[in-house]
C-alpha cells in the first residue's frame, strides 16, 4: 500500500469510527455484523467472556451444597438456581460467539488462567448459610452490576443480560430467605448466618471491582455502555440497600466504621483490603486452584462424550444421504 | 484424540399458539435431535415455548449491512404503500 | 393409617431420591454445558416426584412425620430403593446407563400406576410419566450416541451396560407390601413388566451396536434396605444437615 492509500483507509477508518460513536451515542444498537473498532469487539469478548466464566466458575461454590441442603424445597431451588447459571454462561458464551470467538477458545482461555473471572468464587463455601450469603449478598451485588447491561450498546449482550436479569430475580430472594429462616432460628443457626455475613461482606464489596482511581478501562466502558456507573457508585448503592436488609433480620455488618451519613444521605463504610483482593485476583485465593481443577476436570473428562456424539452425528448424516 | 466441536445451532421459539417463533438464542449440539433437547433445556425451563425450531447456524445466510443502502434505504421513499399516502374524506367510514 | 401403603410409596419413591441424588452431584461438572443442564433438569423433575410422594406418605402414616423427616432421618436399612439407582457416577457411560436402565421401567411403572385406585398415586404418574417419558428419549438417545460413536465410548458405554446389568432383575422383584397394594388394586404388579422391559431394553441396545448382557446372575436387597456399600456415603450427605442440626427449620 502506497503512504497515500494507508493515509486515505485511516481517514476511512477514522470517519466510520466516528460514525459508529455517534450511533452509540444515539443509543442505537451494535449487531454482530455491523462494522465496529477493534478494540470495541476486544473489549466486549474481554468482558462478556469473563462474565461468562464467572457464571460457570460460580457454580462450583454453590453446587458444594445441593447433595447436602437441608430440606428438600432448599434442594431444588438450589438446583434451580445453578442450573441457571450454566443456562446464564451458554446465553453469554453466545454472545461472544457472535463476534467469532468459540466456546471452546474461550474455554481454553479460561483453563490457562489467561481469563478472568469474578474472584469471589475462590472463596469456600463451608457451611449452609454461606448458600444464604451468597444469593443475598454476590447475586445482590451481580444484579446491581447487571441492570444497566440490559441497555448496552452491544445488541446481542444486552438481550443475553435482559434474559439473564429476568431469571435472575429469584436468585437473591433464594437467599435472603434462607438468610430469613436462619436468623429466626436456634441461636445456633442465627451464629451460622451472622458467620456468613462475616466471611461474605467484604468479598461482596470487592466484587464491584477496584475503586475509580485505579479502575483502568472505566471511561471507555462508560461511552460503550459496557458501565453505566462507576465502581464505587455501585459499591454505595449496594450498601445503602443491603445495610437495611441485614438490620431487618438482626444481623450485623462487620464493619465498625459503617454509619449513616445524613449529609450524604449514604452510609460511610470501613477500609477495604484491597490487598487481599489482589492476591485473590492474582491466583492466591483459598480456593483458586481447586476451582479451576474441578473446571478443567470436567471439560477433560468430558471430551470422549463430545467425540462420540459428533462421530455418531456423522455417522448417522451419511447414513441418510 | 481430537477434539470435535459440537457445532453452533440457532433457536426459535413460539410462546404460544398464535405467535411466530421468535430467536431466543444460539447453543451447540452434536446433532439437530440433541438441539432440539438442549433448546427445550436451556429455553424453555420456565414455561417459555411451545413449539421449537433449531437450525444449524451455519446454513443461515445473512444480509451484509454493508449493503444496507441498497437493500433497505430504496424501500424508505416508497410512502405509496403505506394506507397514510391516500387521502380520503373523513366521513369516509370503515376503510 | 395403612402402613402397606405407606410402604409401597417409599418403594417408589426412594428410587427418585436416590437418582435425583446422584445426578445432583453431577450439576457443574459435566461433559456440556448443555448436557449438565439437561441432567440438572432430569434432577428436577424427580425432586419434584420425591415431594409428591413424600408429601403424601406423611399424610398416610399421620404421625407427624414431614417429607423432609421421611427423606432425610431413616436409617440405612430403612431406604428401599433398588440398587441400580444408588451406583456412583463413575463415568458418563454408567450416568447414562443407570438413567436408561431406570427410566425404561420407570415409564412402563407410571404407565401402569396412572390406573391405580388411589387417586393421589394416579395423579402423580399422570403428572410424572410426561417428565419420564423426556428422561427416557434423553437416555435412550446418549445411549445410541455413545454406543455407535467413537471405540472408546463403545466400549465405555458397553462396560456400563454390563456393569449395572446385575441390577436389573431386582426392578422387578414384588415386596410383600407390593403384593397387597397390587391385589387393592392400587399398586401396579411389576412382575408383569419384565418380559417388556428387556424387550424394549435390547432393542435399543442393539441399535446402539451394543450387546445385551447374557448373566444371569442378579444383585437385590434394595427392596429389603440391604444396600450395595454406596448408598451410606450418599446418604450422609443426604442428611447432613438433618442429622448435625436436628429438629431446626430451613
Amino acid at each position: 500500500m502506497s503512504e497515500e492509500q494507508i493515509k486515505l483507509e485511516a481517514e476511512r477508518s477514522r470517519s466510520l469510527e466516528d460514525q459508529f460513536e455517534a450511533r452509540i451515542a444515539r443509543d442505537e444498537k451494535i449487531e454482530p455484523k455491523d462494522w465496529m473498532p477493534e478494540k470495541y469487539r476486544k473489549t466486549h469478548i474481554r468482558q462478556m467472556s469473563q462474565h461468562a466464566h464467572s457464571e460457570i466458575v460460580g457454580m462450583l461454590p454453590e453446587g458444594n451444597w445441593i447433595t447436602r441442603a437441608p430440606s428438600l424445597r432448599r434442594k431444588v431451588a438450589l438446583l434451580a438456581k445453578v442450573q441457571d447459571e450454566a443456562g446464564h454462561g451458554l446465553y453469554l458464551y453466545s454472545a461472544c460467539e457472535t463476534l467469532g470467538v468459540s466456546r471452546d477458545e474461550l474455554y481454553e482461555q479460561l483453563h490457562s488462567g489467561k481469563a478472568k473471572y469474578s474472584s469471589i468464587f475462590n472463596y469456600p463455601t463451608i457451611t449452609w448459610a454461606d448458600m444464604g450469603a451468597i444469593g443475598w449478598l454476590v447475586d445482590g451485588a451481580a444484579i446491581i452490576n447487571q441492570v444497566p447491561l440490559c441497555n448496552t450498546s452491544y445488541g446481542p449482550y444486552a438481550r443475553a443480560m435482559i434474559r439473564v436479569c429476568k431469571e435472575e430475580s429469584f436468585h437473591q430472594r433464594q437467599g435472603y430467605e434462607i438468610m430469613i429462616k436462619l436468623a429466626n432460628g436456634t441461636p445456633e443457626q442465627k451464629e451460622m448466618a451472622q458467620d456468613a455475613l462475616n466471611r461474605w461482606w467484604w468479598p461482596s464489596l470487592m466484587m464491584l471491582g477496584p475503586t475509580d482511581d485505579v479502575s483502568v478501562h472505566t471511561e471507555q466502558s462508560m461511552k460503550w455502555k459496557l458501565k453505566r456507573k462507576s465502581n464505587d457508585d455501585l459499591r454505595q448503592q449496594f450498601i445503602d440497600q443491603t445495610v437495611p436488609q441485614a438490620d431487618l433480620i438482626g444481623l450485623t455488618i462487620p464493619d465498625s466504621d459503617l454509619k449513616w451519613n445524613e449529609e450524604r444521605k449514604s452510609y460511610d463504610f470501613g477500609e477495604i483490603n484491597w490487598d487481599e483482593f489482589w492476591q485473590v485476583v492474582k491466583g492466591h485465593g483459598p480456593m483458586n486452584k481447586e476451582r479451576m481443577k474441578a473446571r478443567v476436570g470436567a471439560w477433560e473428562r468430558g471430551e470422549w462424550v463430545r467425540d462420540a456424539a459428533m462421530t455418531h452425528a456423522k455417522k448417522k448424516q451419511k447414513q441418510a444421504v | 484424540m481430537s477434539t470435535k466441536n459440537w457445532p453452533l445451532w440457532e433457536v426459535f421459539v413460539r410462546s404460544k399458539n398464535g405467535l411466530e417463533h421468535r430467536h431466543f438464542g444460539s447453543l451447540h449440539a452434536a446433532d439437530a435431535e440433541m438441539a432440539l433437547e438442549n433448546a427445550r433445556d436451556v429455553y424453555t425451563r420456565r414455561n417459555e415455548g411451545v413449539s421449537i425450531w433449531v437450525v444449524e447456524s451455519k446454513n443461515i445466510t445473512a444480509s451484509n449491512p454493508e449493503n444496507n443502502g441498497e437493500l433497505f434505504e430504496p424501500a424508505q421513499d416508497k410512502i405509496y404503500r403505506h394506507p397514510t399516502f391516500y387521502d380520503l374524506p373523513d366521513e369516509v367510514k370503515h376503510m | 393409617m395403612n402402613n402397606n401403603l405407606y410402604k409401597y410409596i417409599l418403594g417408589i419413591a426412594d428410587n427418585s431420591l436416590i437418582l435425583g441424588q446422584r445426578l445432583g452431584e453431577l450439576c457443574g461438572h459435566g461433559p456440556s454445558l448443555e448436557t449438565d443442564i439437561a441432567c440438572t433438569n432430569i434432577s428436577l423433575d424427580l425432586f419434584g416426584q420425591v415431594r409428591s410422594y413424600y408429601q403424601y406418605a406423611a399424610k398416610v402414616i399421620g404421625d407427624g412425620r414431614t417429607e423432609d423427616d421421611i427423606a432425610m432421618l431413616r436409617k440405612e436399612r430403612e431406604y428401599v430403593n433398588v440398587l441400580l439407582v444408588e451406583q456412583p457416577n463413575t463415568d458418563f457411560a454408567y450416568t447414562i446407563g443407570r438413567q436408561f436402565l431406570f427410566d425404561v421401567y420407570h415409564y412402563l411403572l407410571l404407565n401402569k400406576l396412572q390406573n391405580s385406585h388411589d387417586l393421589t398415586l394416579s395423579a402423580i404418574a399422570k403428572k410424572s410419566i410426561k417428565e419420564v417419558s423426556y428422561h427416557q428419549r434423553f437416555s435412550t438417545d446418549w445411549v445410541k450416541r455413545l454406543g455407535d460413536g467413537t471405540e472408546v465410548s463403545h466400549q465405555k458405554m458397553q462396560e456400563a451396560i454390563d456393569g449395572l446389568w446385575t441390577y436389573t432383575d431386582e426392578l422387578f422383584h414384588q415386596t410383600e407390601a407390593d403384593k397387597i397394594m397390587v391385589s387393592e388394586g392400587v399398586g401396579v404388579d411389576v412382575t408383569s413388566l419384565k418380559e417388556q422391559y428387556y424387550a424394549i431394553v435390547s432393542k435399543i441396545l442393539e441399535d446402539a451396536t451394543l450387546k445385551t448382557p447374557e448373566s444371569k446372575w442378579f444383585q437385590k436387597g434394595g427392596k429389603q434396605g440391604i444396600h450395595t456399600e454406596h448408598l451410606g456415603y450418599l446418604l450422609s450427605d443426604l442428611q447432613y444437615m438433618q442429622r448435625a442440626y436436628p429438629n431446626m427449620e430451613w
